[in-house]
């Protein structure tokens, strides 16, 4: 009976042998993978920590299938068991489990049990991809100077033919002169030589008018005089101040394009007297990740500004000392020296908080369109002029807000209004700003 | 003089003429302002290290790490008074501090993710994430991965206020995702039975 049994080993072995032909094959199958689905499977749940070439929370991930064959010889199953419970896989003693584990500071990777193996086969398609070659963008610099020149080149074009234009009208004008004067000739008539003959200078004429004289002097005191109180008025106003920043930092960008609240930087203007200027690991909040800028915004700016915006991140960077190959803090940092541009001054008090969190003020109102502005200035001109004018003619927003029930009930009955303004409000008083 | 006007208005980089400097700049010092007596002569400086801002607002016990991470997810809870909650501003404050990345409504379709800024944003109703009340504390106190922390941009019940409209927004999450039929066979499972609770 056991001679039996040894008998079918040959077919067993070539039955095992083609049942693990099979299973190879579908695995080679299986391992094609679409890379366009796994695109966005690896945007949407690994591209927070991973990226393809370069290490980031994770390491990278360029074929890091066949990267993990050779050097490790750990197939398709370890990744599926990592990818779906890499704690797991730490706590069942793997070694290289806990080796990646260690290098990366003990940071757990989130467990996706959700994914199939296509899913990650998807994904590991992603990434096998060759990195893009950089040449569309050579193409792309080169198209965009092109262009420039070219609107050098027509902007130069467009002057000359208004130059052209002028000398034509120059030529006509004299041709048309030289042409009357023919026919004045023709008539017999001489108009220069009756304009000369009278010899009296007109300047002696206006000063023997006497009236003239006392007109004219008060029209020049009158304008000088607007012009001297224009000078003195505009003394101490620092409207329209546009101070260049260490690190030329886009509101344009952030606030516009992106639409990122102005609180979220400025957070203690919601709580505060100041509107604080952001500490560096509120940037670093965001610019962890991104460390540079997408291609056209980088054209945008070297082309309208002349600013490279990806050395403006390397700034931040240098000051919070942020290291790009470690991923890590060295410690070394550096203060930035921003420039404050809106001060008031010390004789007057103000306080975001009251404005931005009760008021309910746009912080638009008073510092302009901040979304628009590549370069931040001040927008308004910080005078009590102008505070005072805002505060007669906002209404207080009193719905919801019991502190005002009462007072409101007295004092619009005492001014006959609905709605009252902050100046009926006591707005005005003098000790509100100033003590 | 006209000439001297037009000057002074033009030069936008530095600061117009004052009457009296002496009244525009304080004696005190202010915020943000360079002087000789502080380290890197900044005003601005970090509190002595184990300073507990006014409020009664006292350190998280619970350590940064994986470790941390794990207690506070199967531990820690919100302190606040269910009144407090409710009408209050926490989704406001998710709006302007989360909504950015995680996306009004928690799916993780934030502007900056949409824009292709920021990639991986998971959805609050993420199965292996399986995120808590306490786990969302502390992400939100010391960060994660790629996310910073917020621990200095909103306070302590701030902190709680927007935990709790995380935890909100994963329920609405968790609920469009399954079936509709589901949904309201479960519902009308739940009414018998608190009808016949009832009865």
């Amino acid at each position: 009976m056991i001679q039996v049994i040894y008998r079918k080993l040959a077919s067993k072995f070539l039955n095992l042998g083609l049942i693990i032909l099979l299973t190879f094959s579908t695995s080679l199958y299986a391992q094609d993978g679409d890379p366009e689905k796994g695109k966005s499977l690896y945007n949407t749940n690994c591209a927070a920590c991973h990226q393809l070439d370069r290490k980031m929370t994770g390491p990278a991930l360029r074929n890091v299938a066949s990267r993990l064959q050779e050097e490790q010889g750990l197939g398709r199953d370890w990744l599926y068991k990592w990818i779906r419970n890499s704690s797991g896989l730490i706590k069942s003693g793997d070694d290289y489990a806990n080796q990646i584990y260690e290098e990366y500071n003990g940071v757990a990777m989130t467990a996706y049990p959700q994914f199939s193996d296509s899913d990650i086969d998807d994904i590991l398609a992603y990434t096998a991809q060759p990195k893009e070659e950089k040449t569309a963008d050579v193409d792309g610099e080169v198209a965009t100077t092109g262009t420039t020149e070219g609107g050098g080149t027509s902007n130069r074009l467009i002057l000359g033919a208004l130059a052209l234009l002028f000398a034509l009208l120059a030529i006509s004008l004299v041709l048309v002169r030289k042409t009357l004067n023919r026919f004045a000739d023709a008539k017999g008539l001489t108009v220069e030589a009756a304009e000369k003959k009278k010899g009296f200078p007109i300047w002696k004429a206006f000063v023997q008018n006497q009236f003239l004289v006392l007109v004219s002097v008060i029209i020049l005191l009158l304008t000088s005089a607007y012009f001297v109180y224009g000078f003195f008025m505009q003394i101490g106003i620092d409207q329209g101040y546009e101070p260049i920043q260490p690190i030329h930092y886009s509101h344009r960008i952030h606030a516009g394009e992106n639409a990122i609240d102005c609180k979220y930087c400025h957070s203690s203007a919601r709580v505060s007297k100041h509107s604080g200027i952001p500490s560096l690991n509120v940037c670093m909040n965001c610019h962890k990740s991104i460390y540079q800028v997408a291609e056209e915004t980088q054209q945008m700016g070297i082309e309208e500004y002349g600013v490279d915006y990806n050395a403006e991140i390397q700034k931040l960077y240098k000051a919070v000392g942020w290291d790009e190959e470690d991923q890590s803090y060295t410690g070394e940092t550096q203060p930035v020296k921003w420039i404050r541009i809106h001060n008031l001054p010390d004789f007057a008090y103000f306080n975001h908080s009251q404005h931005v969190a009760v008021g309910g003020i746009q912080c638009q109102e008073c510092h302009g369109p901040v979304q628009e502005m590549e370069i931040m200035y001040q927008y308004s001109p910080l005078t009590m002029g102008w505070c005072i004018n805002c505060h007669r003619e906002t209404e207080v927003k009193t719905e919801g807000n019991e502190y005002y029930t009462k007072i409101h009930e007295e004092l619009s009955k005492k001014y006959g209004v609905d709605k009252l303004t902050v100046a009926q409000m006591g707005g005005l008083e003098c000790g509100k700003c100033h003590y | 003089m006209i000439f001297v006007s037009v000057v002074a208005c033009n030069s936008k980089s530095s600061r117009n003429y004052q009457y009296m400097p002496n009244m525009y700049e304080s004696v005190g010092y202010e915020a943000y302002q360079e002087a000789d007596v502080f380290d890197n002569n900044m005003e601005a400086q970090e509190p002595a290290e184990g300073t507990i801002p006014r409020g009664g607002h006292l350190p998280l016990g619970i350590a940064g790490d994986y470790d941390g991470y794990l207690e506070a997810k199967a531990n820690l809870e919100n302190p606040l008074d269910p009144k407090e909650l409710e009408g209050s501003e926490g989704g406001q404050l998710y709006d302007i501090y989360c909504g950015i990345c995680h996306g009004k409504k928690g799916n993780g379709k934030g502007i900056l993710v949409e824009r292709e800024k920021i990639l991986g944003v998971p959805s609050f109703d993420d199965v292996g994430r399986a995120i808590t009340e306490g786990s969302v504390y502390h992400v939100i106190y010391y960060g994660k991965n790629a996310m910073g922390s917020y621990k200095n941009q909103i306070d302590e019940k701030e902190r709680w206020l927007v935990t709790d409209y995380v935890m909100q927004l994963k329920a609405e999450l968790e609920g469009s995702s399954k079936d509709t039929k589901e949904d309201s066979a479960v519902n009308a499972e739940t009414e018998k039975a608190t009808d016949s609770v009832a009865k």
